[in-house]
């Protein structure tokens, strides 16, 4: 059986809601953004795992969430990559020589368990992200200006003290700008992000998130600010660099389009909740909750045929300040029953590692992620 | 008589590396009521070809060569008065990214009231009317006209740019990457909301947009820009069905497909030609799988091939002789 690299639990994300003077002599009630509000699924080795829904839902605060860029409210994350071996060590370590755990207990934790990344101290979380980076959507906004493509790269090298001197930094970025596809590197290298083409500086920010040798990357929207024509030759690079370097990927994205043809399995989010997730082809062909059906039904698309049976649904961007109760999609739903009001649907697969939440499905209930396997 | 005719259309802008040619002979005709798509990718020249028609050039930009016909008149030749009139009462834009550029302390009302007010010379009680009606007609609730833009959303936004393009009446409208921004539900519903006004006003429409697929659902014709040139012309079934011009074939290729297989799409490698020093033959040359000798000597001419199909590329023998 293949391995998990990442397995995420109930995640929740709240963000307190600032509230106006008059509002707060009314009620002294804390409100919250609930941007992610109980997201679970793993990640396999070498898997593309993505994550598909309208702006808003809380793709990118998962994503940031899972590295610690903020701050979970709740929920588990654990890391399996082999770059968790030293970090757990010495936190096991610390935790025996405190007495706080056997050390028949740390053998057995280092054998089976993830890294619990949430316990982790900041010094230890810093050096936890040289394994886990995450690459952003715009190649403009990202990359200073003012920095030589060398700099931008070496920077994270120097930051983290790795690398002896220059001459050995050098010879990192040089094979950071390799495997990201800029060659040969010396003729970008010195160059200015404005003085390279759109595809290429999404490249250096791919080259910037390789040069620490990651095992596993967030991508969000790493090409919806590029053309067409170049987009595949990113996700190829993507996909290679899962063959040669093993890398696993979140990959984040709204284009149901890209996530059909580059991930493995995918989780379609609606307000802070994944209502379907399972293999990538079986979702996109077969899809079974509400708003998966809607979501496929609207790209547009070429052929007459295809167009006849849109399911436009109405409104916009719901509210994460405002989640209805029960199914947090009825008001939306246009297969609305009694039961979807007053009842959150519980997740039960339909079929082998495809699971939906939507009271219209039946089947064996799923506690999503499968629980960490015992040995 | 056709409502739109533009034929041989240069325009350049001045800038320190020298003229760039954004947009450098482009022929097309648009019939009352028509939708017609314009596709290509980012630096084609979609935008400043749009710009030209309406004669809202930046100073730097000029039209150097080729004639645009709007209901018989020439444009080069109407200015002034005649010219602010043809704006926005028969020719309105909704500008790329417009939606993020309403004036963020005016109420939205204001915003479509004002031009109706200035263009139509009404005074303001049915200016305001007028404008209920068309919040009515694209979908917003009448009674959120004295809200400020930050309360509305994306969609809604682009739905009262709609509104406002359509606010005196205009025959042709031009929408530059209307949905582009937007999510695919409310793209869905923009895109449903377009089609309707089409199809009720009888508005003859300019799309312009990089994604194929959005112009095939509102679009009966397509033109495919590259660098600066339409590279291949026809409705849009057939530009999917049939195309001849590999640029478009590749762009068509480049798209994933979530109703067909699962596979990588293909990808065109290379970037369009620098506008400033455009290369002598067929300007896609350097990026083409079938390019030979000639494509970089001698520019392929834009030639019907199929009837009502026209491309332009040295492979592609012309429908006669
Ligand atoms: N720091 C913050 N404070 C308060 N609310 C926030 C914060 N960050 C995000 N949010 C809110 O959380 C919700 C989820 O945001 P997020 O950026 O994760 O969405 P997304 O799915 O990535 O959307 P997009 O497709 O637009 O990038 C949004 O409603 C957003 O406004
Ligand atoms: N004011 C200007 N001065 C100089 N060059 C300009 C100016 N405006 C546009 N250009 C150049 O003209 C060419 C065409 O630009 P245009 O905005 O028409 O492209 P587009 O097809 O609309 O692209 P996009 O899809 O990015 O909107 C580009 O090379 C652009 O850099
Ligand atoms: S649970 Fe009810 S409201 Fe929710 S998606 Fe299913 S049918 Fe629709
Ligand atoms: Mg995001
Ligand atoms: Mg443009």
């Amino acid at each position: 059986m293949v391995k998990d690299i990442l397995v995420v639990k109930d995640l929740q994300v709240w963000f307190p809601m600032r509230t106006g003077f008059i509002q707060s002599l009314v009620s002294k009630e804390q409100r919250w953004v609930k941007a992610v509000d109980g997201v679970s699924f793993n990640i396999k080795d070498r898997e593309i795992f993505c994550l598909v829904g309208e702006s808003g839902c809380g793709k990118t605060t998962t994503g940031k969430a899972i590295l610690r860029l903020v701050e979970p409210t709740g929920g588990k994350v654990k890391y399996y990559g082999e770059g968790k071996n030293t970090l757990m060590k010495e936190m096991l370590e610390d935790a025996v020589s405190k007495g706080k755990v056997t050390k028949e207990q740390a053998a057995k934790m280092m054998a089976e368990g993830g890294l619990d990344v949430r316990a982790l101290q900041k010094g230890r979380m810093k050096r936890l992200r040289q394994k886990m980076q995450i690459i952003f959507q715009d190649p403009y906004e990202s990359l200073n200006p003012k920095q030589s493509i060398y700099d931008i790269i070496a920077e994270p090298l120097v930051v983290n003290g790795i690398g002896a001197n220059e001459a050995e930094r050098e010879k990192r970025v040089v094979k950071a700008l390799d495997d990201a596809g800029l060659r040969p590197p010396k003729d970008f290298m010195w160059r200015y992000p404005h003085e390279v083409s759109g595809g290429q500086r999404q490249r250096v920010g791919i080259a910037g998130a390789l040069v620490l040798q990651p095992e596993f990357l967030v991508a969000d929207e790493p090409v919806s600010m590029l053309d067409v024509s170049i987009r595949s030759e990113i996700l190829k690079l993507m996909l290679d660099l899962r063959e040669q370097k093993g890398l696993a990927f979140l990959f984040i994205t709204h284009d149901l389009g890209v996530a059909y043809v580059f991930s493995d399995r995918i989780g379609i989010m609606y307000l802070g909740k994944i209502v379907e997730l399972g293999p990538t082809e079986e979702v996109v062909k077969q899809p079974k909750h509400p708003y998966t059906k809607a979501l496929i039904s609207v790209v547009p698309t070429p052929d007459p045929e295809m167009r006849r049976d849109k399911i436009i649904l109405k409104g916009e961007r719901p509210d994460p300040a405002n989640i209805p109760p029960g199914c947090r999609f009825h008001p939306r739903c246009p297969f609305v029953m009694d039961i979807c009001r007053k009842e959150a649907p519980k997740a039960v697969f339909v079929s082998e590692g495809h699971w939906v939440s939507c009271h219209l499905e039946t089947g064996t209930p799923a506690e999503p992620p499968p629980e960490e396997k015992k040995a | 008589m056709a409502l739109l005719e533009v034929q041989g259309l240069r325009t350049y802008f001045k800038t320190q590396e020298g003229t760039l040619k954004a947009v450098d002979g482009i022929d097309f005709m648009l019939e009352k009521g028509q939708a017609m798509g314009l596709a290509g990718e980012s630096g084609c020249g979609k935008t400043t070809a749009a710009l030209s028609i309406m004669k809202l050039l930046p100073a730097n930009g000029y039209i150097a060569g080729g004639r645009i016909n709007f209901m018989g008149q020439d444009m080069a030749k109407v200015t002034g008065d005649k010219l602010r009139a043809i704006r926005w009462r028969d020719i309105s834009i909704i500008f790329q990214g417009a939606m993020n550029a309403l004036n963020p302390v005016k109420r939205v009302g204001e915003q479509i009231t004002e031009p109706i007010i200035l263009h139509e010379k009404v005074d303001e009680a049915v200016a305001m009317k007028r404008a209920k009606e068309l919040f009515e007609m694209v979908g917003i609730n009448p009674n959120r006209i004295r809200e400020y833009p930050h309360e509305f959303s994306g969609g809604m936004r682009q739905r009262v740019m709609i509104a406002m393009a359509l606010a005196c009446k205009p025959r042709l409208v031009i929408a530059d990457e209307p949905t582009t921004a937007l999510d695919v539900m409310i793209q869905a519903q923009i895109i449903s909301l377009l089609k309707n006004l089409q199809k009720e006003l009888d508005l003859a429409m300019i799309v312009i947009s990089h994604d194929l697929s959005v112009l095939a659902e509102t679009c009966e014709q397509l033109s495919i820009m590259y660098a600066g040139k339409i590279v291949e012309r026809a409705s849009s079934a057939e530009v999917f069905e049939d195309p001849q011009q590999p640029y478009t074939k590749g762009l068509i290729a480049a798209f994933p497909n979530i109703h067909g297989k699962k596979i990588m799409p293909a990808s065109i490698a290379g970037n369009p030609p620098n506008l400033i020093r455009a290369p002598l033959g067929c300007r896609f040359a350097e990026r083409c799988f079938m390019a030979k000798e000639v494509c970089l000597k001698e520019e392929p001419k834009l030639v019907e091939v199929k009837p009502g199909h026209w491309a332009a590329c040295h492979f592609v023998p012309p429908l006669r002789g």
